[in-house]
């Protein structure tokens, strides 16, 4: 396991009876680096958080945050997280709630009104949790996690029920916590929020990891869409350059996969073969293109499997 | 226990006790038990004192029998009596609302994550609850005592109190009683996870099943007599005897000398034991799913 890992699983496994949550997982997230989970409803994402968070015990494999094992008190009171929706009394008011988890969370009560502010919820603060819209409840599941000024943030869905408003300044809130150098964890399955916060993103799908990398490095190097006649001759002249890797008609237009420093060298040997560029752009490949990709590969993403709760 | 640990323990026994006297539901059992306390303690024996020989309720007691039940003399047994039974549902009802929503609001894994131990989330639970129960049978003692005096002031009755230590010791039978059955009530919500389900079966348990074994195992079926003798709200009912006045009227339901007020006392503490050991146990080990 590296040693800059906060967190750290090797085969983490969860079975609910004969159906396997999470199957194997290995994973590592470093030090300062804002980690995206990526996979569809049902993948094992929240079962994993689960577990690294000591809410659930692996059937096998092992975890390790922040340097101890999972569900470890000195962990737990340097790691913010919200898992799954909030939780919270609907009787007490915002700031009450986050009275109460300071003193589970031994920390002293002067962080609630900074967490609230952070969430711009301090204008609500007194009003009961009952009575809030379900973005609001979201919110103060964040300014919880925050509560405890944490090094590790884990976050399980954090806009669902936010509106556009709220999904942007919550992204910019994770942005602003990996500004400020904690390591944030980020399960979604909205595919722009975590290529818009994330530097690495691991996919997940039917429990197991499907893919680990850089967003860069999944969504890999933009493809050139050509508009060339005529199109029988471009093709030709393309397939013949050995900096190309492919071309393939698409439409009306060609695709060609070649390297961005080798764009003004397209253009140059297809006027040079007498073929009338009409149209050059580069098109880059969404992480959700690369999502439905890998899901696609390994079963599907939309008849993805419920992860069991307990009756 | 270390320092820290004492203080956490504090400070989240704190916090249990703001939740619990912020949920209006705690609000609504109080006013129940008093209720209850007042109306079948002191409203209908003074009435029916107050109609004379021939008046419905009497329950074959005289009129001076039925007075002499309300004055302050008879203020621990007016507190007390109604625990085993009927007032002891009500905190079943209060332990069950206090574990058992923290499944059903999904509250349980907010508090986890904040990096407490879970035997100490569920441990300043459980003294959360024994110090409310205590509250709440003060709260009946002052309500009791209250009425008895102003019947004593109102018939020219003489002000006859308990001695401190017949107070002491029948408030702190019945404090007792009420913390067993609280804790069974939170227990059973952790077993359960769930809020409707342990008040459903507890206070089916409390009214219906142990009175019908109990009933069973005195008349036509001895063999139950040993099964009647670990009961809980038989065992609470026999320590309550145990420290209440000699009685002339009649006991609620349930409110009899089965095995004897020592070894009610012990049953009586070691279900409060078992429940917590149990709740703690079970919530230490089980997923947060």
């Amino acid at each position: 396991m590296s040693t800059d890992a906060v967190i750290s699983a090797e085969a983490l496994t969860k079975r609910y009876g004969s159906v396997v949550a999470v199957d194997g997982v290995d994973l590592t997230v470093r030090r300062g680096e804002a980690f995206g989970f990526l996979g569809p409803n049902g993948a094992g994402k929240t079962t994993t958080l689960r577990m690294l968070l000591g809410l659930v015990r692996p059937s096998s494999g092992r975890a390790s945050i922040l340097g101890r094992p999972p569900g470890d008190p000195d962990a737990l009171r340097r790691t913010g997280s919200l898992i799954e929706g909030p939780g919270f009394y609907p009787y007490l008011s915002g700031r009450t709630n986050l009275e109460l988890m300071a003193r589970y969370a031994a920390v002293p009560a002067s962080r609630v009104m900074p967490a609230l502010e952070a969430v711009d919820l301090a204008g609500r603060a007194g009003d009961r949790f009952g009575s809030y819209s379900l973005g609001m409840k979201q919110r103060l599941g964040v300014a919880a996690a925050l509560l405890k000024d944490p090094e590790l943030v884990i976050l399980d869905e954090p806009t669902n029920g936010l509106d556009p408003q709220g999904m942007r300044d919550m992204r910019a809130l994770i942005a602003d916590l990996g500004d400020q150098g904690r390591t944030v964890i980020l399960s979604s399955h909205l595919m722009q929020e975590v290529q818009a916060v994330c530097q690495r993103v691991a996919v997940i799908d039917h429990g197991h990891i499907v893919t680990v990398g850089t967003v860069e490095e999944l969504r890999g190097q933009p493809d050139l869409e050509v508009r060339a006649t005529p199109s029988d001759t471009a093709l030709a002249t393309l397939r013949a350059l050995s900096y190309v890797e492919s071309v393939r008609p698409d439409g009306g237009h060609l695709v060609v996969t070649v390297p961005t420093r080798h764009t003004a060298d397209v253009t140059r040997e297809l006027v040079a073969a007498g073929v009338a560029v009409t149209g050059l752009r580069r098109t880059e490949r969404q992480l959700e293109d690369v999502f439905f990709d890998l899901t696609s590969q390994s079963g599907s993403a939309s008849d993805a499997t419920q992860e069991p709760s307990h009756v | 226990m270390s320092d820290n640990s004492a203080t956490s323990m504090v400070a989240m026994t704190r916090a249990e006790l703001t939740k619990l006297v912020r949920r209006p539901a705690s609000w609504v059992l109080l006013a129940s038990a008093v209720t209850l306390s007042q109306v079948f303690g002191y409203v209908i024996p003074y009435l029916s004192y107050r109609s004379g020989p021939g008046a419905p309720m009497t329950d074959g007691q005289t009129p001076e029998q039925l007075l002499a039940g309300t004055l302050p003399a008879e203020v621990v047994t007016n507190t007390t009596s109604a625990f085993p039974v009927f007032a002891g549902a009500l905190a079943l009802v209060l332990g069950a609302l206090v574990s058992g929503t923290e499944f059903t609001g999904d509250t349980v894994k907010t508090l986890f994550t904040q990096g407490p131990r879970r035997s100490a989330v569920f441990g300043a639970q459980v003294v959360a609850l024994v110090v409310a129960t205590g509250v709440g049978v003060l709260v009946l003692f002052a309500t009791c005592a209250a009425s008895g005096a102003g019947i004593a002031l109102a018939e020219g009755q003489p002000m006859d109190w308990p001695t401190l230590g017949a107070l002491a010791s029948g408030l702190g039978s019945g404090w007792l009683v009420m913390a067993m059955w609280a804790t069974i009530g939170a227990a059973l919500g952790v077993l359960l996870r769930s809020v409707a389900l342990p008040i459903g079966l507890g206070v089916v348990w409390i009214l219906g099943i142990e009175n019908l074994i109990s009933a069973v195992a005195g008349t036509s079926l001895e063999a139950l007599k040993p099964l009647r003798d670990v009961l809980p709200g038989v065992n609470a009912g026999s320590l309550i005897v145990s420290v209440i006045p000699a009685q002339t009227g009649p006991l609620p339901p349930g409110v009899q000398d089965a095995v004897g007020g020592g070894r009610g006392l012990v049953t009586v503490a070691a279900y409060v034991l078992v429940a917590a050991v149990a709740m703690v146990a079970v919530v230490r080990r089980r997923d947060v799913a």
